[in-house]
């Protein structure tokens, strides 16, 4: 793996697995994204973070098309996002989200919650989308819960089972939409730490989160943004030590 | 180191008691203030002037299983009409000696029912067994085989009708009333039109003019010389009916699921079939369950209109009964029998949607 230099301008051109061109979107009159820019390479981390209302759940749900956009353009692995229902549900596929409520289905056992996906949507037969979905309950270290449903786990193993139902799909992508903001503390650090591994099994990432020490650690790219635009993207070396803008400043000064 | 540090090991005190026994009870309900004695004694004198005699009427002299004539001598009650005619009120014109048939068809569906209401068996063999009761219940009253001679349906009568009527009604209006409400939120327009133009439009006349319209309008659509049989009418009727109010039901079960739900479903790209039926469904219809059970209480009761097209269900083979010379008269004893009948099935069916209510809602 080449992820040192592929920041740089290499021959290989390392491959671009979403681009976001000039985007804007509006609720109704509200202009809650303008001219959104970013370009994302398999294998980058990305953190996001701004201030409350400032557009980042509404720009990570643009790209799975949870939103739509009204102007510009969104490519996820070489399709591009129209209101064909097939391309949309082609690139819900290649992407994982992981939500702030975790939205698990409660009626359904942990096991159930995983293999639905790879059973309706991949034709997976089911005997293989439980080896599966056991294999990823492992790797967020939860494997014995399998048979219990959502409402008997903490808000921490519920968000694990998540993680690992976006996982089941096995996406080019991982959106998170502020995955720790609805745990308890105490919580907070055993999801920290199952994202942590599956970055470093190289899973593209976008993650809208405050926690800034796992953006220190795990991030390729910091980008801040406020006002519905991205104001400051930076190394999160850089972003950290030597913010550009004032917002950033302020907004650094005000979390840190 | 004093010993002041240490705390002393916690209490729990009883909620002190401001009124005790018998007497506290009646004087903090019935005779708090003046007014409120005033009631009391009112009542109290009122029910004195009415049970007493209601009493006696019912039980002291009444005579319970004797020919007509005898009635005709007592100052009580009659409640002769009840066992003497009860074949007829209960199957009506279903021909004597073959009334074991409809008999067995209900001890059949209440049986289902009663199978059907423990929630561990809502599997879905358990549409199979309503199906094949179906068959089978449709084999016994109508017949022709295993030696059992034809009954038109035109004599299915008493009971048995309006237990179908309002059972199998209720049975297949629910997934036309789930279309229904599905269509309602549909982003299409013309489904939604559809939809809500049908729901609002049935829900704004009541099923006497629906059933009447059935008997009236359907023929004029049809060939000349085709006639739907007029129980199938009834039963049409009672379904497009049920199936409005259920889609409104099942709408605010619905409305009720989060949007999380719809999102985490979408994000895995389920369609939006996959999503209703594995992920909306069974988690609105659950909430629903209670407030459905209450519109098979009403149909249940409302298919005694089905008299207007002819069709003799319980109510009005019992007024038939009253008909006849011999027990004419004795209609309060008949009426208060079909209304204990009601009551019955109603409150059987109310305490079991409150059960499932709470047990509903105290988890899965
Ligand atoms: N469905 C919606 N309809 C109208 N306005 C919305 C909707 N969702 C979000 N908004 C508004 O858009 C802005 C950005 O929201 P959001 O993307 O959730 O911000 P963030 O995730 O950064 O806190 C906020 O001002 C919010 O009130
Ligand atoms: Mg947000």
């Amino acid at each position: 793996m080449n992820e040192t230099q592929n920041l740089t301008e290499a021959k290989a051109a390392p491959k671009l697995i979403i681009e976001v061109n000039s985007m804007h979107k509006w609720y109704a009159d509200f202009h809650v994204l303008s001219d959104i820019n970013l370009k994302v390479e398999l294998g980058e981390r990305i953190v996001i973070c701004g201030p409350s209302g400032s557009g980042k759940s509404t720009l990570i749900r643009c790209i799975n098309r949870l939103e739509e956009h009204q102007r510009g353009q969104i490519i996820v692995n070489g399709t591009e996002l129209t209101n064909d229902i097939k391309n949309i549900e082609k690139v819900r596929t290649e992407v994982g989200m992981v939500f702030q409520h975790f939205n698990l289905f409660p009626h359904l056992t942990i096991i159930e919650n995983l293999t639905l996906g790879p059973i309706w949507v991949r034709k997976t037969p089911k005997k293989e989308a439980e080896e599966m979905a056991m294999m990823y309950l492992e790797k967020v270290h939860i494997a014995e819960q399998a048979k219990k449903f959502p409402g008997q786990l903490s808000g921490g193993q519920q968000q694990r089972v998540a993680i690992a139902r976006s996982l089941c799909m096995k996406p080019e992508v991982m959106l998170f939409d502020e995955p720790t903001s609805a745990l308890d503390p105490e919580m907070i650090k055993e999801v920290l730490d199952v994202m942590i591994e599956r970055a470093e099994e190289g899973m593209t990432m976008l993650v809208v989160t405050h926690e800034m020490g796992f953006a220190k650690s795990v991030a390729d790219r910091v980008m801040f943004m406020d006002e519905g635009q991205i104001v400051e993207q930076n190394s999160p070396h850089e972003f950290f030590d030597n913010p550009q803008h004032e917002r950033t400043k302020l907004f650094l000064s005000q979390i840190l | 180191m004093s010993d002041a540090t240490i705390t002393p090991p916690r209490e729990f005190l009883k909620p002190p008691v401001t009124e005790v026994g018998v007497l506290g009870w009646l004087h903090s309900n019935l005779f708090n203030n003046w007014y409120n004695s005033l009631l009391t004694i009112l009542v109290l004198l009122a029910l004195w002037q009415v049970v007493p005699p209601f009493f006696s009427w019912t039980f002291i002299d009444s005579v319970w299983n004797t020919p007509a004539e005898v009635c005709r001598d007592i100052d009580g009650a009659c409640w002769s009409i009840i066992p003497k005619n009860i074949s007829f009120i209960l199957f009506g014109f279903f021909p004597d000696g073959q009334q074991w048939r409809p008999g067995l068809a209900m001890v059949l569906l209440v049986g289902l029912v009663v199978f059907s209401a423990d929630r561990k068996r809502w599997k879905k063999s358990l549409g199979v067994y309503w199906l094949i009761n179906l068959v089978v219940m449709g084999t016994l009253m109508y017949g022709g085989v295993f030696g059992m001679p034809v009954v038109e349906t035109s004599q299915w009568s008493g009971l048995p009708l309006t237990f179908m009527l309002s059972l199998f009604g209720m049975v297949a209006a629910y997934p036309f009333g789930v279309f229904l409400a599905l269509g309602r939120r549909s982003k299409m327009p013309a489904i939604k039109t559809l939809c809500v133009i049908y729901i609002e439009m049935i829900r704004g006349v009541p099923l006497i003019s629906l059933l009447f319209m059935s008997s009236v309008m359907f023929p004029l659509f049809l060939p000349e010389g085709v006639t739907i049989n007029t129980v199938l009418r009834a039963q049409l009727a009672i379904i497009l009916f049920t199936a409005a109010y259920i889609a409104e039901v099942v709408r605010g079960g619905l409305q009720a699921m989060p949007r999380g739900q719809f999102e985490a479903a979408d994000s895995l790209g389920l369609n939006y079939n996959q999503t209703m039926r594995l992920i909306i469904l069974p988690q609105a219809l659950k909430i629903v369950i209670p407030p459905s059970l209450g519109i098979l209480l009403s149909a249940f009761k409302d298919t005694s209109l089905v008299v207007i097209i002819s069709l003799y269900d319980v109510l009005k083979t019992t007024k038939v009964t009253l008909s006849n010379p011999k027990w004419t008269g004795y209609s309060t004893e008949a009426y208060i029998f079909l209304a204990v009948l009601y009551f019955v099935c109603c409150y059987a069916m109310s305490s079991y949607s409150r059960r499932l209510e709470k047990e509903l809602h105290t988890g899965r």
